[in-house]
């Protein structure tokens, strides 16, 4: 006997969704390959590099103690340049400062203008004092530390999560709807027996799917380029995320529910995120923009997201003691849906 | 008695100031074949899906099964009816038998996704992506998805419109398999042949009214016991010989093309071929043929119905209102 045939409807429904999706490469490309293209562009751009020490161009006194001690400093780079090159160098912003050993002094020559000017001046003075005999009175230890989660990456990765949860939920969720309409498709299904409820809900189980694997993906691309850890709870991290990705899949909703063709749509989704590309602090912080502003951008829901999702990450913040995101999140993703489900056509 | 599976009652929908279905009455018994035909923009569309429950009429009565839409049994009325819109586009990275699959997990019983494909003979394509088939394998597929849910009454939008014959002929023979099962159609057509291949009764539609209705035979007998001779010639013909010695009843002339209305009877012809030869004419692509839904729709509103040269004259499209979209 063989068993009788009968699929579930939300289970086909979720099947073709998920289907659809890896079997268009071009999604592929937006979802895993853009963000992953952007982490590195930025992450290199960016990159943390140790501050450069001052260097510094020497003329003269090739007996002199003091002027051979600042040739030998790990503390400046300094290196021996004739008179006229060495002004030349000056000029040209390829050294900070010129020290000249004339009549038993040094001379020092710099750009007034010149921001690494003063550090080069107390560096070498330094060290010109210290050849010569100085003792410092009062002990002074220094301790370089590398702090990890302070570095632009660290800020850079979570930012880029959130970005792309935006991304790929508004446009799976509320352009996949509207083409689907504009094929008709949705009219076809609207003659079947088929539950409403199963077919947004199918929307609902296939997106969390991928967002499981787009934050994965994200994570451990963070954590093997550029050393970026979840220091927080991963599950925080993920339960952010669900959140974002409700919130911005109910916006897309209310586009979605009524928009008939693509080209339309496509203005509306741009219109929704460009705004927060801008200002929600995806790649940089929302805090250059004027103090004015900070408290509508701290509405927008990628500015929600993005916070939430820095502050989990970083363990700063676990995800039950985060109140303003949520709101903000939850808020949005009630309001989206509401306004998707009055307004929604099948045709 | 049972419920008619179609019943409908003066219903009208109204586009803006477009009256596109005008007080329209049907009643189609469960096992019946229904066409309903017209040109593109009589209304045969709005009407099938007002019928379908998909689009909102504004007033009238519409029920299947006895079952009126929106008295929240609509999806008890959906298990029971399997649809083919015009054109809808299925997901484009489906397989043929996932997209047979998903639209059967749609339906509390109905055929597996292998009998669709034997069925619709798409053996060789089932594993095709769907937007990889041509026009008329999706129509295929498209009423593989109506049958999925094994419905007792099936709605069929323009099916066979741009399919080549072979394709139309492997339509008819599924629909016709269905018929034989017990179940109803509605199909709609703009081909009068189809309509005559498959149905028992036809509606004609023209600017959204129903100008006959009745069996194929009954409307074109409708007509009187005629049939038309046709042939082209380059001689002049002495029309006014063919009408005063009453040997046809009417002489339509367009260019070189002559059509002849005369009895149906072998000796109206042969006095007609007597009076060609008397005077000399020689008629090029002769042919007689009975009258058809075309001629009928021809005589009802003074236009022809298709714009194909198939057995009639070569007549320009009619001016009809562009199809109204919802």
């Amino acid at each position: 006997m063989t068993e009788p045939f009968s699929p579930h409807p939300l289970a086909e429904l979720t099947k073709a969704r998920l289907r659809e999706f890896v079997r268009e490469k071009g999604i592929l490309f937006w979802v895993f390959a853009f963000p992953l293209l952007m982490a590195i562009g930025l992450g290199v751009a960016f990159r943390e590099r140790p501050a450069e020490p001052p260097s510094v161009a020497v003329v003269g006194g090739e007996d002199v103690p003091a002027v051979r001690a600042l040739l030998e400093s790990k503390e400046l780079h300094a290196k021996r340049f004739d008179k006229k090159q060495a002004m030349r160098a000056l000029s040209r912003n390829k050294v900070d400062l010129v020290v000249e050993w004339r009549s038993n002094r040094a001379v020092m020559r710099y750009d007034a203008m010149a921001e690494g000017a003063p550090l080069a001046r107390a560096v070498a003075n330094d060290v010109l004092q210290r050849a010569a005999g100085r003792s410092d009175r009062l002990p002074v230890a220094a301790r370089p530390e590398k702090r990890p989660g302070a570095r632009y990456v660290d800020f850079l990765i979570p930012g880029l999560i959130g970005m792309n949860v935006m991304g790929t939920s508004m446009w799976g969720v509320g352009y996949n709807l509207v083409v689907a309409r504009k094929r008709r498709l949705l009219r076809r299904y609207a003659v079947t027996p088929m539950r409403r409820s199963h077919f947004l809900f199918s929307y609902f189980i296939s997106r969390s799917t991928f967002l499981v694997v787009e934050l994965a993906v994200l994570i451990a691309f963070g954590w093997i380029m550029f050393g970026t850890k979840v220091q927080g709870s991963i599950p925080g991290v993920f339960s952010v995320a669900l959140l974002g990705a409700a919130a911005f899949a109910a916006i897309s909703l209310i586009i979605g529910a009524r928009v008939e063709n693509t080209e339309s749509a496509n203005g509306w989704m741009n219109f929704v995120q460009l705004p927060m590309w801008v200002l929600s602090g995806g790649f940089f912080s929302y805090e250059r923009f004027p103090e004015l502003l900070h408290e509508p951008i701290r509405w927008l829901p990628l500015t929600a997201l993005c916070d939430a999702l820095r502050v989990v990450y970083s363990g700063e913040a676990a995800f039950r003691t985060l109140g303003h995101e949520v709101i903000v999140l939850g808020a949005w993703s009630v309001a989206g849906f509401l306004i998707a489900a009055r307004t929604f056509r099948w045709q | 008695m049972t419920a008619p599976a179609i019943f409908c009652q003066s219903l009208v929908k109204r586009y803006g100031d477009l009256v596109a279905v005008n007080a329209i009455d049907l009643e189609i018994r469960a096992g019946e074949c229904f066409g309903l035909l017209g040109p593109n923009g009589a209304g045969k569309t709005t009407t099938v899906e007002m019928l379908e429950g998909l689009t909102e009429k504004d007033s009238g009565v519409v029920e299947l099964f006895g079952i009126a839409w929106g008295t929240g049994q609509d999806r008890q009325i959906r298990q029971r009816v399997g649809v083919q819109l015009q054109d809808t586009q299925l997901a484009d990275k489906l397989r043929v038998d996932e997209v047979f699959t998903l639209f059967r997990s749609f339906y509390p019983r109905g055929r597996t996704p292998d009998e669709l494909v034997r069925l619709m003979e798409l053996e060789a394509d089932q594993k095709k992506y769907f937007s990889a088939l041509s026009g008329g394998l999706k129509q295929r597929v498209a009423l593989g998805c109506a049958l999925a849910g094994d419905p007792e009454l099936l709605f069929l939008d323009e099916p066979t419109t741009g399919l080549d014959p072979r394709a139309r002929k492997l339509l008819w023979s599924v629909v016709e398999g269905f018929r034989s099962r017990g179940g109803t159609v509605l199909i709609t057509t703009h081909y009068m042949e189809e309509a005559t291949a498959l149905c028992d009764r036809v509606a004609i539609m023209d600017r959204g009214k129903i100008i006959a209705q009745g069996s194929p035979r009954s409307l074109v007998d409708g007509l009187g016991l005629v049939q038309f001779v046709e042939f082209e010639t380059t001689s002049p013909l002495d029309e006014q010989a063919f009408t005063t010695r009453g040997l046809v009843q009417a002489v339509e002339r367009r260019g070189v093309r002559y059509r002849l209305r005369l009895d149906r009877s072998l000796s109206a012809m042969a006095r007609v071929l007597d009076e060609l030869a008397r005077q000399a004419v020689t008629p090029v692509g002769l042919s007689a043929h009975q009258a058809t839904l075309d001629d009928v729709f021809l005589a009802l509103t003074g236009r022809a119905l298709t714009t194909e040269p198939e057995n009639g004259l070569v007549v320009p499209p009619p001016k009809a209102p562009a199809e109204a979209a919802p």
